[in-house]
């Protein structure tokens, strides 16, 4: 079973974004990067599912230089091989050239298993898993909470509104990974030694413009001022007098 | 400029995003004097389709098919997509919906263009389409334009308002070319949810719970509030990684991005990881302990206090309500 696993390395999620003078784009100078959260349980299953049936898994991440930290981890977490498409710049870069340069790669190795996070907290897009199947011409299924593999087959259950999905489908296939598909290791020192001496290959990419352009990014509008309607039971009800008659929620 | 909505029905039933996505899609038509398709596909759906015209879809493509009852991704995709080359629009919409998050990468796909998801805002400015789509797990907003045609566009369920315009539709069954090739993907099964309570995502009131309920079985008086209220339970991650919750009810960045008109939170801090979920939701309550919790810094009405005691007293406060 050889499987690749698409990372990307983002934001970590306390961060605070400050949006550059050139309105575009933010300051990366002060930020503290990690792996993508929903990427970590897609490596996750990946290296399970090796540990279970064999074969190898190649982790291939496009990013700046900064992705090194995380290409890292996904070696120290499982990954026997990693691809690092170098691309500056390329953070907010459009999900389809994302996904094509992806694809583009990952024709070149042999593979059953695709694995994506469903969504990345930095464009926040949910689209590239489902891109690069649509690219690859495979079948796609996507935000996965339970996999499992035989018989050349896949089957996942995931969670869409109002009711559970099972679906199947034949490898060679994609698969995005939802929060709860399993718990993400933590490595241990000795993996950590041994991912030192895996390579890492290293390709610098250039992306096309693609077909959006960002305009201006900006803060989100600033919440009004709320209020502390009072202490305990006393104060419900004018906070249900508020939630009526103010807010008209109720 | 010529707009073609995707209107998502399952089981015979249209969602709200269906309306939304109609309802945008008319007021965009409508300032750019164009013309509006929606695009329904399932089967023995034809009835449910007129329901569109009430929002103004005044013409409406059913894909109605056997081989389309249950939602197959890349069956879905490939009607949708040769509906798209055909029609030729300038603008699609979809929602941001599980249907729409698979249904937009792959129909983008196969038609080699740029889409934008999740967007909470949609205009025309200059003659052009803008989007306005929250990035950074919320904590920016990027306003983008699109060079390709069509451009593709996912909106965020319980964001745009449903606006009726009575007309009286088109109705026209669209020709479906499937081959096997079509059904790579299969679905099992699938299993209804228990609960009566309406999805987050869809959700006008969510009563939600964190590390402070305690337990999973305390997250009773909370469901009671709920169904008062006609409400979804939601929970953070700490109520959901403590196993007190599944997985589908947790809000934030990791978990739902949720826009319903009240939030309550009850025993929940107030990370930035769970203020990514519910920053748009219209009015937020904060019911917690602890007045230094930084849930209060984004609340529009807080109580201070314990909520095993407020909780019981809005349930009785609600219940005495003749
Ligand atoms: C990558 C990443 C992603 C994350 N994604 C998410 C996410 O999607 N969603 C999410 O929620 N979190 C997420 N988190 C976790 C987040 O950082 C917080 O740990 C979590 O939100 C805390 O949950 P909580 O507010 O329930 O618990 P706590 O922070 O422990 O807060 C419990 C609160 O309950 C109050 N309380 C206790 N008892 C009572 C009582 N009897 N009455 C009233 N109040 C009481 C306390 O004062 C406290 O404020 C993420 C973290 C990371 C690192």
């Amino acid at each position: 079973m050889n499987i690749v696993v698409c990372v990307k390395n983002v934001p970590d999620s306390e961060t605070r974004i400050k949006i550059l003078s050139d309105g575009v784009s933010i300051d990366e100078s002060m930020i503290k990067f990690d792996t993508n959260p929903h990427d970590e349980y897609a490596l996750e299953a990946a290296a399970q599912l090796k540990e279970k049936l064999g074969g190898e898994v190649t982790a291939i991440c496009l990013g700046d230089d900064n992705a090194t930290s995380t290409i890292k981890r996904c070696l120290a977490c499982g990954a026997d091989n990693a691809i690092h498409l170098v691309a500056q710049n390329s953070r907010m870069a459009d999900s389809l050239v994302v996904a094509q340069a992806l694809a583009n790669e990952i024709k070149n190795i042999s593979f059953d298993i695709i694995l994506c996070g469903k969504q990345s907290s930095d464009t926040d897009s949910h689209l590239v898993g489902g891109l690069v199947a649509q690219i690859l011409n495979i079948p796609c299924i996507s935000m996965v909470n339970e996999i499992s593999v035989s018989d050349k087959k896949v089957a996942a259950s995931r969670d869409v509104e109002g009711a559970k999905e099972i679906l199947e489908c034949s490898l060679p296939c994609l698969l995005t990974a939802e929060k709860g598909l399993n718990k993400p290791r933590y490595p241990s020192l000795r993996d950590i030694m041994k991912a030192k001496k895996k390579e890492i290959k290293r390709k610098e990419i250039m992306l096309n413009q693609g077909g959006i352009e960002i305009l201006s990014m900006e803060y989100p509008p600033p919440r009004n001022e709320g209020k502390i309607v009072g202490e305990g039971p006393e104060a419900v009800s004018e906070l249900i007098k508020l939630l009526k008659e103010e807010a008209k929620v109720l | 400029m010529d707009i073609l909505v995707f209107a998502e029905q399952r089981e015979g039933k249209l969602k709200k995003t269906a309306y939304e996505v109609v309802s945008v899609g008319r007021s965009l038509t409508d300032e750019s004097n164009g013309k509006l398709t929606a695009v329904i596909v399932g089967y023995n759906i034809k009835n449910i389709s007129k329901e569109l015209g009430k929002f103004g879809a005044s013409n409406i493509l059913v894909a109605d098919d056997e081989r389309l009852d249950k939602f197959v991704p890349s069956a879905y995709s490939r009607v949708v997509s040769s509906i798209i080359k055909n029609k030729n629009p300038d603008v699609v919409l979809f929602p941001f919906s599980s249907m729409g998050k698979d249904l937009m990468p792959s129909v983008a796909a196969r038609l080699g263009v740029s889409a934008a998801s999740d967007c909470t805002k949609v205009e025309i400015s200059d003659g052009e389409i803008i989007c306005h789509r929250p990035v950074y797990s919320g904590k920016a907003v990027a306003k983008v334009s699109f060079s390709n045609k069509p451009a593709v566009i996912s909106l965020r369920p319980n964001t745009f308002s449903i606006t009726e315009k009575p007309v009286s539709p088109n109705i026209t069954e669209v020709e479906i070319e499937l081959s096997p090739n079509d059904f790579l993907t299969i679905i099992k099964e699938i299993v209804s949810a228990e609960s009566k309570r309406p999805d987050l995502t869809e959700a006008d009131i969510i009563v939600a719970g964190g590390r402070g309920i305690g337990g999973s079985e305390k997250f009773s008086i909370l469901e009671e509030l709920a169904d008062l209220l006609g409400a979804a339970v939601g929970a953070s991650r700490s109520a959901v990684d403590a196993g007190w919750r599944p997985q589908k009810d947790q809000v934030g960045q990791t978990g739902k991005t949720v826009s319903p008109d009240l939030y309550i939170a009850c025993g929940i801090s107030g990370a930035i990881q769970h203020i990514a979920g519910i920053s748009s939701a219209k009015y937020i309550v904060a019911i917690n302990n602890d007045t230094e919790a930084p849930i209060f810094k984004v609340a529009d009405y807080g109580i201070v206090g314990d909520l095993f005691e407020v909780v019981p007293a809005i349930i009785g406060e609600l219940k005495n309500v003749p």
